[in-house]
This record gives structure tokens, sequence and C-alpha cells, in this order.
């Protein structure tokens, strides 16, 4: 087994074990933490695949910012694993049962797909500079609008996260 | 002039507008004017169209359209009236008897609040009947066949405030109805066999096509068909019952309905098909036996009866089955001549005791007369001419016109016309007896009605007058064979409808038979006398109660049909509809409630639920998307 | 590595991202357990980029974090509100879509 190889079922291990702590762990911070080391395995196979842009945004924008932010809600609510609540047995089973019949089914009908083989040495398509030079001339309406798309989450948190103020002082004059 | 032959229903579809529309507002008498003038117009242009066919410059039947009824594929029926002989004829016994009667019914219903509106019904009657008449074609014959319906059941519930009036309305038109039913089966016959409903091209192409594929059953049918609604029209048995119950109504309309113009319509229409029935002769053999059977049924009811207008009813009945009787044996042309005979005297009759019952303030009872020869001198002269007429005493029209039937009766089968006779010998009997105990005699009404007793006024007398008149006269144009050489009306006739003459019959038995028939009226007429001399009315027992019953007929359909009928209507009313429609129709919105209450569960509100349900759909449409659609 | 193993490992990390979601009755793990799904898919767009040497669908995985992130500011903002009502982040008490 060459290099590649071995690190393509070392990060698969590392991505499948930890996305199943994510879902197991009974303190919310361990999910977080889990999590967090799944992205990193999914950004070694972004790495492995040859899109190295990816895989750095995916470690900055995801593990960086999004799971702090979860961070902060979680001990913003002081949650722990004594004040977990769980699911019913028979619901848990049930919510297992359905993700594996899915799982199933989507592996029935991808099993006789026609693929075409990965090439391992190839193209630089990952490249910043090719990735930018798509995104910058096929893709620039999309990225445009994006940015909009930012400042209306950005508002809408704004909105949504502030305090009703109960101290507000009437417009008329007494 | 015979193309202007649209403007003789105009004239009172006119009349009944104006008088329909605003009958609140006209004051009585022009309401009186506006109708009775609307038919005098009427008359005249009938009488330029009569002369214009008797001349000699007419060559046959003119079929003037108004305009496409009904065009649809191959189905072509047009809006026509065809003039001929046969349908100007009936033109002006209907607008000429029905001025007369317009012009009685100025006075007789001159008290009453709706005679304007009265009026408007009239002529509308009047304008249904001239369809009927006139019609080109089946068609328009059953428009007009059903107009006449209406307005009888108009005008007999006339007084609508009394319950007993509209119930015998109804049922004057139910009854109507179930024989329309069979006029309608009828004519669907003819145009699936035929293809047309048009007079001329349906007789032609029966003449045409004699052995032509199809069956003589199919004659009998339609025949039988046919004939069913005229028994409803015309009042034969079995659904002649509403006749005597349609004597709630005015006696104008009496009159003019119920014996002049409207119970005739079965008459004209065999006539008008006797292409069709001569080729159906098991269909003529029934008409002539269920008009003998009525005849003979009817004057052995009319003999019990106590009401003036009821004993004119069943004598009306009985005569319009001897119409059906000479129908039977091919005498068409005879009984055209004795509607024309019978819708003299018999509106006669009818307005006599018009005039008799608004003498008595309203009384039909004649146990209650007796007497009013003296004070109604007029009335009592031409009632008599009329008892005479319709008694066949020689030299007066019905005379002719009966003596032409029984003889054709004689020729076709020596039993129908003893059995006629019978009937003839009740005739002379009841209607004499009607004669005798209303005008001779001592009276055996009140103080007050004693008082009351006047002649009616000109407008009642001056119709009863002329119509008198008639009935003397208009028997003229038919004189037998063996007078005169000539029958008027039989020639007139002969462009459009003649009898079918098989048998002849030798001069010598044409005198006996008519000797026989006038002996025996003369005797029926001397019997009347004798018995209601002294007049006695204890209440009746055996058979005589039956004949007062009218046979329990009544009784015996509402036993035999409307009870049934009832019971099963509440019982479908029990069953299928409470239970079934309505618990169908419940049951859905039932259900629909039941169904949202189950559903209503799946919102729970949890949103642990609703991605659980999320996932299975997403498992089913990977599933049915990669393995059932065909990718 | 042929194609398929990507795929395998793909739909591996998926499911249990719907197992997450479907066991979990804490509203922010099961957020969690969304952003685990979106980027199984990312991971199978970046394989399928390579397969076809394509770079439109790594600029797709490019704007699906870009919408992630929104999404999660604005989510995590209605969750951080509700909690001020009704101080618990349990999904079966957050049930207001009932009425």
């Amino acid at each position: 087994m060459g290099i590649y190889e071995i690190l393509f079922w070392l990060l698969t291990i590392m991505a499948i074990s930890s996305a199943l702590g994510v879902i197991l762990s009974r303190n919310p911070i361990s999910s977080v933490l889990f999590l967090i080391v799944t992205f990193f395995s999914i950004s070694g196979h972004y790495i492995l695949l040859n899109a190295q842009f990816l895989a750095v945004v995916n470690v900055i924008v995801y593990a960086g910012a999004i799971m702090v932010l979860f961070l902060f809600v979680i001990m913003l609510m002081n949650l722990n694993a004594d004040v977990e609540p769980q699911k019913g047995r028979l619901l848990q089973l049930a919510g297992v049962i359905a993700g594996g019949i899915l799982f199933l089914v989507v592996l029935a009908a991808l099993k006789s797909a026609t693929v075409l083989p990965l090439e391992k040495a190839s193209s630089d398509i990952g490249l910043i500079k090719n990735l930018g030079r798509t995104l910058f001339t096929q893709f620039v309406l999309p990225f445009e609008v994006s940015s909009v798309l930012f400042l209306s989450a950005m508002i809408g948190a704004i909105v949504i996260g502030k305090k009703e103020d109960t101290n507000t002082i009437p417009l008329k004059g007494k | 002039m015979s193309q202007l032959v649209y403007l003789v229903p105009l004239f009172p579809l006119i009349g009944f507008l104006i008088n329909g529309i605003g009958w609140r507002r006209i004051p009585k008498s022009l309401g009186g004017v506006i109708g009775s003038l609307a038919v005098f117009a009427s008359f005249c242009v009938s009488l330029g169209i009569f002369f214009e066919v008797k001349s000699d410059s007419f060559h046959g039947p003119v079929l003037v359209q108004l305009f496409e009824f009904i065009h649809s594929g191959k189905l072509f029926i047009p809006f026509s009236f065809q003039v001929d002989s046969l349908s100007s004829l009936f033109l002006l016994i209907i607008t000429g008897v029905g001025f007369l009667i317009h012009v009685y019914s100025t006075a007789y219903m001159h008290e009453d609040e709706g005679m304007v509106k009265y009026f408007a019904f009239l002529n509308l009657f009047v304008f249904s009947m001239l369809l009927l008449v006139l019609g080109g074609n089946y068609l328009v014959m059953f428009i007009g066949w059903e107009g006449v319906g209406l307005c009888s059941y108009l005008l007999i519930g006339f007084w609508f405030k009394n319950r007993d009036y509209t119930n015998a309305a109804k049922k004057a038109f139910i009854m109507n109805r179930i024989g329309d039913l069979g006029f309608l089966v009828g004519m669907l016959l003819i145009l699936f066999n035929y293809g047309t409903l048009s007079y001329q091209e349906f007789f032609g192409k029966l003449q045409g096509t004699q052995a032509a594929g199809i069956s003589s059953d199919t004659y009998n049918w339609i025949a039988i068909c046919l004939f069913i609604g005229a028994t409803g029209k015309s009042a034969q048995i079995p659904l002649y019952t509403w006749l005597p119950d349609a004597m709630a109504g005015p006696t104008p309309v009496s009159a003019l309905i119920h014996a002049a113009t409207m119970v005739t319509a079965g008459i004209y229409m065999i006539a008008r098909s006797h292409v069709l029935y001569t080729m159906a002769p098991m269909t003529l053999h029934i008409v002539a036996i269920i008009g003998l059977a009525t005849a003979l049924f009817a004057a052995t009811i009319a003999i019990k009866q106590y009401d003036i207008k009821k004993v004119l009813a069943y004598s009306t009945v009985s005569q319009l089955g001897f119409m059906f009787l000479a129908l039977g044996v091919g005498a068409y042309t005879t009984a055209v001549f004795h509607v024309m005979t019978h819708a003299f005297f018999k509106a006669l009759l009818f307005l006599g005791s018009g005039s008799v019952i608004h003498a008595m303030g309203g009384e039909q009872d004649i146990r209650k007369m007796g007497g009013l020869g003296k004070k109604l001198r007029t009335t009592q002269i031409t009632f008599l001419i009329g008892c005479l007429a319709i008694s066949g005493i020689p030299g007066l029209s019905g005379f002719f016109s009966k003596d032409e039937i029984l003889a054709a009766a004689y020729a076709h089968d020596p039993v129908l016309y003893y059995l006629a006779v019978v009937a003839a010998m009740m005739t002379a009997f009841y209607m004499f007896r009607l004669y005798f105990l209303t005008f001779t005699g001592g009276f055996r009404g009140t103080e007050d009605q004693a008082h009351h007793l006047h002649e009616s006024p000109t407008a009642m007398t001056i119709p009863l007058i002329v119509l008198a008149i008639l009935s003397v006269i208009g028997g003229y144009v038919g004189l037998p064979g063996v007078i005169s050489e000539h029958h008027a009306l039989g020639s007139f006739l002969s462009s459009s409808v003649t009898n079918i003459s098989e048998h002849h019959l030798e001069a010598s038995t044409e005198w006996m038979l008519m000797s026989v028939s006038v002996t025996v009226s003369v005797i029926m007429i001397i019997f009347a006398y004798s018995v209601n001399k002294k007049p006695d009315f204890k209440p009746a027992t055996g058979f005589a109660k039956v004949l007062e019953n009218k046979w329990y007929v009544d009784e015996l359909y509402d036993a035999v049909i409307v009870r049934p009928i009832q019971n099963l209507s509440a019982f479908m009313e029990r069953f299928a509809e409470r239970k079934g429609i309505d618990g169908l129709v419940n049951g859905v919105g039932r259900s629909v409630r039941w169904g949202s209450d189950r559903i209503r569960m799946l919102q729970t509100g949890q949103v642990g639920f609703y991605i659980f349900v999320m996932v299975l759909g997403m498992i089913a449409l990977f599933a049915v998307g990669f393995f059932w659609v065909k990718l | 590595m042929p194609v398929q193993y990507y795929i395998f490992l793909s739909m591996a990390l998926f499911c249990i991202g719907i197992m997450g979601t479907l066991i979990r009755r804490n509203a922010i793990i099961i957020f969690m357990c969304i952003e685990l799904m979106l980027n199984a898919v990312n991971l199978l767009m970046v394989a399928f980029s390579k397969m076809y040497a394509d770079s439109s669908a790594q600029v797709f995985v490019f704007f699906n974090m870009v919408v992630a992130a929104a999404e999660v500011s604005v989510g995590l903002a209605i969750i951080v509100m509700m909690y001020r009502k009704v101080h618990s982040v349990d999904i079966n008490i957050l049930n207001r879509l009932k009425h």
C-alpha cells in the first residue's frame, strides 16, 4: 500500500470515529470537540484530493469560526452532561434504523453507477490561482450576491438577538 | 291570406301579454274588451282563411314556416303552420265559440277581483289551442298540447284560495301529463323510425313505404302511444276522472275548455293522423272500444248526479266517447262533424247553466232548483234547444252528427251500434232529467234565492242565443246520404281527411236506423218527464248509490295508484333519502372531519418528529428515484 | 483510490449526521449534526470535481460553506433567544410550532 492509501484509510477512520463521537457523547462540549476533529480529517481528505484552497478555508471557516461560535453558545447556556436530556430508547432505535436504511438505499443505488477513475498526480484545478479565475469569471454574480447574503444574515442575527429594552423613555414629553 | 296565418295566434298572444302584465292596473271592463277583441280579430282572419281554403283556387295544404326551431345534425324541425281544410275548420270553431264565451265572461266574471288575470289566461289558452291545430308537425302540436294543459290548470284553479279547487287543478294537470308521456313516446317513435315529425313528410313516407321494412307493429305502437295522449287530454277511460273535478273552475272556462275546445284536441290529433291510424287497424279497434265504453260508463254516472255542472261534465265525457267511437270505425269526417255540433250545443248548455248558477247566487245543486223557467225565459228556451240537440231530435244539429256516427258504427259492427244506442238513450234521459228538474215544477230553494232570481244581463244572453241558433242550423252542412247527395262538410274536408267507407248501407237500412234512434230518444224523454214530475230525493241505495258515487273509480285510483306511490315515496324518504343520501353526504363530511382529526396528530410541534418524517421521506424518494424511475 | 470509496465515506458521514439529528434532544447538538451533513456533501463534491477535472464543483463547495456560515449565525441567534424565554434547549419543550 502506498503512502497515499495509508493516509486515506487513516483519515477515514479518524473521520468516522469522531463523527460517531459527536452523536454519541453526553457532554455537549465533547461533541463540539469531536466535530472539530472531524473537520480536520475532512480537510485532510481535501488535500489528498488536490483541493488545497478548500482545505485551508475549511479549517479557517468551519473549525475556526463556526465551532468557536458553537462553543460560545454552549458556554453561555452552561450546558453539561448532567442536565443533558435524553430521548427514549425506542425513538433512538427508530432514528438509527432510519439512518441505516438511508445508507443502504443510497449505497445500493450508487453501486452500479458509472464512474471515471481518479488520477493521483492530476490537474491543478484546486490551486488558488485557477480556482480564483473560475470564481471571478464564471461565478462572479453568485459571488457578489453572497456578500448580500452575509449582510442579511448579520442584520438578522443582530435583530433577533437583541434584548428587549424595558427602560425606554416615552417619546412624548411629560 | 293564408300567408297571414301567423296573425291568428298572434292576436290572443298579444292580448295575453297586455292583460297578463298589467292586470293590476287595467280596469276590469277594459281587460274584458281587450281579451274579446283579440279573439274577434283572430276570428276575422280565420274567416278569411276559411273562404280562401273553400275557394276553388286553393290547392292542397299550405305550409307557412315561421322559423327554424330545431336544427341539430340531421334533425330538422321547423316551426311551421299547416293551413288546410281541417285546420281552417277548427280555427273557425275555436275562435268563433271562443269569442262568444269571452263576451259571456265579461258579464259573468264582472264581480271578480282577478277578472283581468282571467282574461289573460283565457287568451293564453286560445293561443295554445290555435298552435295545436295550426301546427305543421307533431312538435308544434305538442307545444300547443302542453300549453292548453297548463291553461286548464291555471283556469280550473282560478279561485286559488279554495283548497279543493287547487287540488282539482292539480289532478287535471297530472292526469294530462300521464297522457302526455304517451304522446311523447309516440313522437319519439315516429322520429326514431322516420326521422321527421312533419305531417306531410311523415304521411308521405307512410304511404310510400307501405310494405318496406317497417313492421305493422311499429304503426300500432305509435298509434297506441299517441292515443294514450288523447285519452288524457280528451278524458277517456282510464284518464277521465279529472274532467268532472275540473268543474271547480268558472263556468265559462268549463264551456270553452272542457266542452268545446281542449277536450277535442285528441279527436283533432287522430283525425290529423288518419293516414297512420288507417294502417293500424288494431289500434282503431281499441279506440272504438274505449270510446264506446267511456260513452256508456259516463252516461250511467250522469244519471245520478245532482250538480248541474257535473251532469254536463259527464255528458261531455260521454259525447267524447261517441266521437272516439266514430274515429274507431274509420269515420273521421263524422267525428269532426260531431266535434263541431258538440261545440255548439255543449257550450250552449254550459253557458246556460252558468246563467242559472248566476241567477241562483252560486247554487249548483239541482235539488234546490225547480221552476226556474218562469223567471229565466231566455235561458230556459236556449237550454231546451241544447237538450234537444244533444238528444238527437231531428231538425237540430245533434241529430245529423250523432246519426252519422250510429250509421257508421252499424256498418262496421252491429254490436257497436246497439250499445251506442243504449248510450244515446241514457243521454236523452239524463239531459231531460236535468232540464225538468231545473226549469219545471215547483221551486225548491230558499226564500232568499227566490228573491234573487233574475234573467242574466245581455252580455250573457246574446251568446246563448247565437249558440242556440248555431245548434239548430249547424247540422245542415252534413246531410246524410239518403236525404241529399251533397255532404257539404265531407266534401270540404275531403282535401285533408276522409271517412273510410268500407260498407255502404242501403237507403232503407239508414232510414230504419234513424227512426230507431229518434224513437228511443223520444221515449226516454217522456220517461224522464214522468219520473221527475214528483221528484223525491231520498238517499240512494244499492246500484243507484254506486252510480251516484261514480262507480267508486276515484276511490279505486286512490287505493291502487295514489296510496302506493305515497307509501313508496315515504319509504324512500325514510331510507333512501335520510339514511342513504343524507348518510352519504353527511358521511363524507364526517369522514373528512375524522381524517383531519387523525392527520392533525402529525402536527406535534416537536421538531425532532418533523426531522424524522423528513428522513423517512428522503429514504422513500431515494428508493423510488433510483430503483423505480428509469433514469 | 476509486471514487466509490469517497462515495461510501461521504454517505457514511451523512447518515451518521442524520442519525445524530434523530437521536439527540439538544437543539445545539442537532445543529452541529446538520453541519456534519453539509460537510459530508462538500467532501463528495470535491471528489467529483477531481473525477471530472472541473473546478465548478469546488466553487459550489465554496458557496456551500458561505451558506453554512450564514445559517449558523442566524440559527444560533434564534436558539439563544428561545433560551432566554424558556430557559432550555430541549426540543421537546421548544414546540411552539404546534400552535
